[in-house]
């Protein structure tokens, strides 16, 4: 039979409200750009990567590059809710002498393996990771996590066309196609697409899956480790949002935020589940 | 006759050379370069620890994001190219994946100021120092010859964390003993005096020790001091120069702001304030010619530092007689 994947549909419910409890809290952050990918990275974090939240230093552990930082709360998320730190301790995102600062900070919070925010340097340094991994014989894999608007950085394509030149197999970047950016339409503003066709133009491996359904998800991710002498760029495509029907699918749905007094009602919601599936990327372009 | 050894070695050669050695002795060492290895001197190490050598091509923004990760995964990259690409095209990737991030990365650059010479102003970099100065966790040190170039090498690579070394294109003479014991943060006196103190770093300490020859002549006895790191400065070595000279002159192959003159200058008006005159580029770009040439025109001699000595003790007379 065919796995249904309750157990992480149920923490993905969770992973969601603890995001949007975030930014309610802070009454800021990017709540939009985490719950697109809150799927791949449940996905992650409970089943690919090989970890140990007690020891966030283990050298042979897999590691994870956020390279979109302001995603940060769906890092958080996934971090306390796996065990590197108390949950509680996500009320204080974003707040005055707290770990949790507005994008993730490698020096503040365990678990967290890069500091990002600026955009488009993620992916150079998930390869400094990789070619270490080689170096010094070790099979662990690195992951980055991209946007979509971030490919429009000139250093997403000096790195990719260094992994893809070194055959860096033990690297997987997943971009997380949500179709939309600050400003509105990727495709609008400055079209990255064709994503993957790019990607493999630079020596890559490149699958594109709905970035929302475990099974498309795991099976890209087991094609990536089972890939020799490539990287792999998964090109999942995802809704901006995704889980908050009033925001869903929008460019709000970027740095919106509820009313703390909204989060039950939005709780609700979540465990609903109802949220459409993803988009194609036709059906992005025409939004 | 010269007060400073006729022979001349460039420091990004010493750099080179050094880090040879260091890779027989650490293997945790890793290089990268920016299609500059020629000039950098990073293929010496290239020939000889080709699997721990990384060429990105001309990318300086990922390889210093490439360098941050090696560092994150217990590695001790030097990455190298010219000034103008390590601390001006790769700013915003040394601040947030380097200096930020508080990782182990040794930004070794070559080419710094305006004796870079011919190619012009677009790559001489006259505020590397400024710049790097002003992100927190960043170490910036400025050899003044081989001897120092190499101890440097050596000696950032036990440092833990962020360091910038800037290093120059032209030979340049060697002024420090062989066995100069060079520490991160610590000035060094290469002649005592009590008139005025000079303060330089870099390409800048020979005129300055020719300067203070020529001040001598005159009468007047000058502190030459090699402040090779520029941050952490050497505070008890600026208070102490301005408290038993009375006068200071910095000097530097860099901007007048920000750098070598702009740490001093701050460190004695918040805490000893005396007459400080500071020689450097006057804040204007540079431009093509053969190094002494541009060190003529941009007013960067022995001359130049001996006159700047003379300004600044007419100034604290005159401040006395007030």
């Amino acid at each position: 039979m065919e796995e249904d994947y309750r157990e992480l549909r149920a923490i993905a419910r969770q992973i969601r409200k603890d995001i949007v409890r975030q930014v309610a809290g802070a009454q800021s952050g990017h709540a939009g750009s985490s719950l697109s990918a809150v799927e791949i990275g449940v996905a992650l974090y409970w089943r690919e990567m090989r970890l140990d939240p007690s020891r966030p230093d283990w050298p042979d552990r897999d590691r994870f590059c956020l390279s979109k930082g302001h995603a940060s709360p769906l890092l958080y998320a996934l971090l306390a809710r796996r065990g590197y730190f108390p949950p509680e301790e996500l009320d204080t995102f974003r707040r005055i002498d707290s770990r949790l600062q507005g994008h993730p900070a490698r020096h503040k919070l365990p678990g967290v393996e890069i500091s990002a925010g600026s955009l488009g340097q993620g992916l150079s340094q998930a390869i400094g990771m990789a070619l270490a991994g080689k170096l010094d014989g070790k099979g662990y894999r690195v992951y980055a996590l991209l946007g979509d608007g971030e490919l429009q950085e000139g250093q997403v394509w000096e790195a990719a066309m260094f992994a893809g030149n070194r055959r860096l197999d033990n690297l997987c970047a997943i971009v997380d196609y949500n179709g939309l950016q600050i400003d509105g339409p990727v495709s609008e503003i400055n079209d990255p697409a064709p994503v993957a066709g790019k990607f493999r133009a630079f020596g890559w491996h490149a699958v594109e899956i709905d970035g929302h359904d475990y099974r498309q998800i795991f099976a890209a991710l087991a094609e990536a480790r089972a890939t020799r002498e490539r990287p792999t760029c998964i090109v999942a495509r995802t809704r901006k949002g995704r889980g908050i029907a009033a925001v869903e699918g929008t460019v709000k749905s970027h740095s919106w935020y509820p009313k703390v007094e909204e989060l039950e009602d939005l709780y609700g919601e979540i465990d609903r589940e109802d949220a459409p599936s993803a988009p194609s990327p036709q059906e992005v372009r025409a939004r | 006759m010269s007060v400073v050894s006729q022979k001349k070695i460039a420091t990004r050669q010493a750099y080179g050379e050094a880090l040879v050695e260091l890779g027989e002795r650490n293997p945790d060492v890793v290089v990268l370069d920016a299609d500059l290895s020629k000039s950098t001197y990073t293929y010496k190490f290239a020939e000889r620890f080709p699997e721990r050598f990384f060429n990105v091509g001309i990318a300086e923004a990922n390889m210093m994001g490439i360098a941050a990760g090696l560092a994150l995964a217990g590695k001790i990259p030097f990455a190298s190219t010219f000034a103008i690409f390590g601390a001006g095209r790769a700013y915003d990737q040394v601040r947030n994946a380097i200096g930020y991030s508080a990782v182990n990365v040794k930004i070794c650059v070559s080419h710094g100021g305006i004796t870079l010479g011919e190619d012009g102003a677009s790559h001489q970099m006259i505020e590397d120092l400024a710049l790097m100065r002003a992100i927190p966790n960043m170490t910036v040190i400025v050899p003044a010859d081989a001897v120092e170039a190499r101890a440097a090498t050596f000696a950032v690579a036990e440092h833990p964390g962020p360091c910038y070394v800037r290093l120059g294109r032209p030979a340049v003479p060697v002024v420090l003993p062989e066995d100069y014991e060079f520490r991160i943060g610590r000035a060094a006196t290469l002649r005592e005096g009590r008139d005025v103190a000079i303060i330089a770093c870099g390409v800048m300490v020979a005129p300055a020790l020719e300067a203070a020859e020529a001040l001598a002549a005159e009468g007047i006895g000058a502190r030459v001091i090699n402040m090779s790191t520029i941050k952490p400065l050497d505070v008890g070595a600026v208070i102490r120069a301005a408290e038993e000279c009375g006068a200071i002159v910095t000097a530097e192959e860099h901007n007048v702001l920000g750098g070598l003159g702009g740490a001093v200058a701050e460190v004695v008006a918040d805490q000893a304030p005396v007459p400080v005159k500071r020689v450097g580029v006057r804040d204007v770009f540079g431009e093509s010619g053969r190094p002494d040439e541009l060190l003529k025109k941009y007013g960067l001699t022995a001359e130049d530092i001996a006159e700047a000595a003379r300004a600044a003790i007419a100034r604290r007379a005159r401040a006395a007689a007030r």
